[in-house]
């Protein structure tokens, strides 16, 4: 994979309400280019709203997003989008066309690239996670492991600058968990810049060169894996570690 | 006996079918499908509009599609015909100088059908799991682009066979024209069947009409069927090679 010259995210101050419920109370997260970055946390902490609102499908209240040092609040959010890969828990890959459409989707109507041209990256694409065979197959036919590569596929093609990571494995079978977490450490070896939300803490721990603990919508702790996992400077962090670990 | 013959005689005289056979293939079955056909298409392109504005986080044009489909479902589909056919005709005449009342039908028509489509519609799309929107956008495209190409379609495969169902109640529906008054050449299958069966005095012209309204219901029932198995138990799909692998090296084993 060649190497990404972009990709530096950076999250200022962001706050988000739902109504009277306040999801995210000014987090701070700074992704440098070519690490990957994991968020740990209970459930309902706001890790995966964090996410999105990185990736503007849900905009901030308050706070900044920075891609490269520069501001991307006033851009427009469907280009922004283009530049981050998203990954989902559920998949999500669209279940009325085949492996390979699903591919080659935003190829065609966004990149504009002709059918042989989506063809051959997408089939490059679908090699690179081995699922290049099940091109024609639809997604329904596929195990959890493979749709799940398959999206990953999908995010790929489009070449992003970064990569988010919405609990990937969470909803998989145990003996295809190692299968997709190997992609993405793969992935994160290559040199792409990576946001993991994860369960996973053997990967938070092995893989990211960050980690950031969340809980109730406020970044307690953060920092390099030893720190967090050999020495949590909070009950909350403590209390968290031992329950998952 | 006499009472059999005559229940006979009233429901399955042979002759009086012959007779009415060649209007109702010429003149009622043309006319029946141009009018079920044409309310079709333009009851489906605005159903689909109705839908789209349902969901639309603009609440004016959820109000708007929500009166309009209360409505047009809500009132009997004879009133509606009337209204439009009887009210808007002298107006139509006027301006086009036309007298034909199938402008007027296939519009109370397509009124009505569009409501109850708009409806399959609505229900069809927001059955789509939210990920499918989430992972579209997610890729870079814009709602509109996202609904179009994602959204809509799933939705729309998922309501075929009430969208059948619909087209159907139209066939049958499209009889209800012949209350604006209708010229010997524009009548459809049962104003010609029911013409027939009062100048003889016996029913079975009506029943060979319903026998032809049977021919166009029948086959799109089953068409429901079909769709609807199929989306169901899905198309037939070739084993997985991987299973097939596994398999054959239990079977050796």
């Amino acid at each position: 994979m060649k190497a990404i010259e972009s990709g530096t995210l950076t999250g200022r101050g962001l706050h988000l309400s739902f109504g009277s419920n306040h999801v995210l109370r000014g987090i701070d997260l700074h992704v440098e280019r070519g690490t990957t970055a994991s968020v740990i946390g209970p459930s309902g902490s706001g890790k995966s709203t964090l996410l999105r609102v990185l990736n503007r499908l849900i905009e901030p209240d308050q706070g900044d997003i920075l891609l490269d040092g520069r501001s991307v609040l006033k851009d427009n959010p469907d280009e922004l989008r283009r530049r981050i890969g998203m990954v989902f828990q559920q998949f999500n890959l669209f279940p009325h066309k085949t492996v390979l459409e699903n591919v080659t989707l935003a190829l065609r109507k966004l990149r504009g690239m002709s059918a042989d041209e989506a063809r051959r990256k997408g089939l490059a694409q679908l090699d690179l996670v081995g699922l290049k065979h099940k091109a024609d197959a639809r997604p329904g036919n596929l195990s959890g492991g493979q749709q799940q590569r398959v999206a990953i596929a999908r995010a790929l093609a489009m070449d992003p600058e970064v990569m988010f990571f919405d609990e990937a494995t969470s909803a998989l079978d145990p003996e295809l968990v190692k299968g997709v977490l190997a992609l993405m450490a793969d992935l994160a070896s290559a040199g792409m810049t990576m946001v993991v939300v994860t369960h996973e803490m053997g990967f938070s721990r092995n893989v990211s060169d960050t980690v950031t603990f969340m809980d109730a919508g406020v970044v307690v702790e953060s920092g390099p894996p030893a720190a967090i996992f050999d020495d949590p400077r909070t009950d909350r962090l403590r209390s968290f570690l031992s329950d998952v670990l | 006996m006499d009472a059999f013959e005559q229940l006979g005689k009233t429901f399955f005289d042979w002759e009086a079918m012959a007779a009415v056979l060649p209007d109702l293939l010429t003149v009622g079955l043309p006319n029946t499908l141009l009018l079920a056909l044409a309310s079709g298409v333009i009851g489906t392109i605005v159903g689909m509009i109705l839908a789209i504005m349902g969901i639309s986080r603009n609440r004016v044009l959820r109000w708007i599609a929500r009166i309009y489909t209360d409505i047009f479902r809500g009132l009997p589909a004879v009133v509606i015909i009337l209204l439009i056919g009887l009210g808007l005709g002298p107006i139509l005449r006027q301006v086009t100088g036309s007298t034909s009342p199938y402008p007027l039908g296939i519009l109370a028509l397509s009124l009505i059908a569009s409501a109850y489509i708009g409806e399959i519609f609505r229900s069809g799309i927001q059955s789509v799991e939210k990920g499918q929107l989430e992972a579209t956008r997610a890729l870079g495209f814009s709602y509109g682009s996202s609904m179009r190409l994602v959204v809509i379609p799933q939705g729309v495969r998922r309501v075929l066979p009430a969208l059948v169902n619909q087209f159907i109640a139209l066939i049958k529906e499209s009889s209800l024209i012949y209350f604006i008054g209708l010229v010997a050449s524009e009548r459809e299958l049962f104003r010609v069947g029911n013409d027939a069966a009062s100048n003889t005095g016996n029913l079975s012209p009506l029943i060979a009409a319903g026998v032809l309204y049977l021919c166009l219901t029948i086959p799109l029932t089953h068409l429901v069927n079909f769709i609807d198995h199929r989306l169901r138990v899905g198309r037939k799909q070739k084993p997985e090679p991987e299973e097939l692998t596994t398999m054959s090296e239990g079977a050796r084993a």
